[in-house]
């Protein structure tokens, strides 16, 4: 993708960063998810 | 004699016999090491090394200093955990991750010394001619600072072999507001190696190029320090087990179970960052090229793979996939670490321009870890590493986290 000015170039690039960061957030509550889904104190509960 | 003490006798005049396989080989090690140091000194960088102006830093850096400084994070991770987080139950991993540590870092300078020549000359930048608007000097007073930090709070450890209990509670004492300082500086000179190279945008490949440098090496920085205290700790266990007492052997799995969970979080954060790095730089087409190759092992293969097993280990209970976890985390450090200062530094250079290590500087580099791993093996055979001093032992901390209307949990069993 070409770029003439300097505001497209931020205006793709940090919404990308942003559409990102949303992931970033899903993400890592899934592997928090994962990564205590077998935990004892759960399991008893 | 009485036949009751012919045995005695016997077991003191039979003194094992030095050539063993692991004396002979590091014993030819240190010899070329030291010959090596003798050329070094003597002919300067030239007679030993493949260094050039254009390239100034070489495996010495990449490995000895850059991969040396992350993989002795485990000092201030596990200290910080189990002091400054009050997770009480990583306590028999202080002081071997505190020993790896102190060593990694003594051997950071010592490698040094290779690289800038003029060992007298070393206390300069601190006290004679600092630079303080330089990442570097900034570099070198903390590692300067933290090595001091790493020595006091390894000296328990050698008091108690010494005896000398009063110096000794002195320095247990200490250990707080040492923990606390330790972490102060290694958050400074972590991120800063990478800031290091934030002054070079034009030489380094824009894959690894990120003005989020010092965030990616401070935060791998912790990812790697966990993984080494576990893999530190699966040797150790391996080679050093009869030194270890009831305590640091119960306490073995539930430190890779709680290190490994540790580590997938971080790596995770980390995996993210990286990307979210890639799209604010907008290097995605980078990627389909054979430097994207190499990002894509660093990254899919040696920070993802491992998040995933260290997640699955922790899940499972099963601390061999923790083990397997924390090497490809070491591995990937040192490949990320190598990325950065060695294979995507000067990118842009004709092959032949490109700077490819002697067999000499990396003999010294295996020179330098093999004096590492004797020093290593020569403290924790006798000094209260891997268990507890007898005259020093005090009373379970784990009472504390436990009250007597508690139902102290049963340790899990694990399958491996």
């Amino acid at each position: 993708m070409e770029f003439f000015t300097y505001h497209d170039f931020t205006y793709y690039t940090k919404g990308a960063a942003y559409l990102l960061m949303a992931a970033t957030l899903l993400g890592i509550l899934g592997f928090w998810l994962f990564l205590t889904e077998r935990d004892e104190d759960k399991l008893i509960k | 004699m009485s036949a009751q003490h012919a045995p005695v006798t016997t077991v003191a005049t039979e003194r094992p016999s030095l050539l063993t396989p692991f004396n002979i080989i590091t014993g030819l090690i240190v010899l070329v090491g030291l010959i090596l140091t003798v050329l070094r000194f003597t002919k300067g960088l030239a007679g030993v090394t493949n260094l050039s102006d254009n390239n100034a830093w070489g495996i010495w850096i990449s490995f000895d200093l850059l991969c040396g400084v992350a993989l002795a994070a485990g000092g201030y991770t596990t200290s910080a955990a189990c002091y400054v987080f009050g997770m009480k139950r990583y306590h028999a991993a202080v002081r071997p991750a505190i020993l790896t540590a102190f060593l990694g870092y003594a051997l950071v300078v010592f490698a040094l010394h290779y690289d800038v020549g003029r060992p007298w000359r070393l206390p300069y930048p601190i006290f004679y001619s600092p630079g303080p608007t330089s990442v570097l000097f900034e570099v070198g007073l903390c590692v300067f600072l933290y090595l001091i930090v790493l020595f006091l709070e390894w000296t328990p450890s050698a008091l108690e072999w010494l005896r000398l209990k009063k110096w000794r509670n002195l320095m247990v004492r200490m250990t707080l507001a040492l923990t606390i300082f330790g972490v102060v500086l290694s958050t400074m000179h972590q991120s800063s190696l990478g800031a290091l190279f934030l002054i070079a945008p034009a030489k380094l490949h824009p894959l690894w190029y990120s003005s989020y440098l010092p965030v990616y090496f401070f935060i791998s920085s912790i990812a790697a320090g966990l993984s080494m205290v576990i893999f530190e700790g699966t040797l150790s266990h391996r080679y050093l087990h009869h030194q270890m007492d009831e305590h640091y052997l119960s306490a073995h799995d539930q430190v890779a179970l709680g290190f490994g969970r540790g580590a997938a979080i971080v790596l995770v954060v980390y995996f993210f960052l990286k990307l979210v790095g890639l799209a604010l730089d907008n290097n995605w087409h980078y990627l389909l090229t054979g430097y994207g190759a190499m990002y894509l092992v660093e990254l899919l293969g040696l920070v993802a793979l491992p998040a995933l097993l260290f997640a699955v280990g922790v899940r499972e209970k099963n601390v061999k996939i923790i083990r397997w976890a924390a090497v490809l985390t070491v591995l990937g450090i040192v490949l990320n670490r190598f990325n950065v200062s060695w294979f995507a530094f000067n990118w842009h250079l004709p092959p032949a321009e490109r700077y490819f290590p002697s067999w000499m500087e990396v003999a010294v580099s295996i020179y330098i870890v093999t004096v590492g791993l004797l020093v290593f093996r020569f403290i924790a055979t006798r000094m209260p590493i891997f268990h507890e001093h007898p005259d020093f032992r005090e009373p379970a901390e784990e009472e504390e986290e436990y009250p007597e209307h508690e139902t102290r949990p049963h340790p899990p069993s694990f399958g491996h």
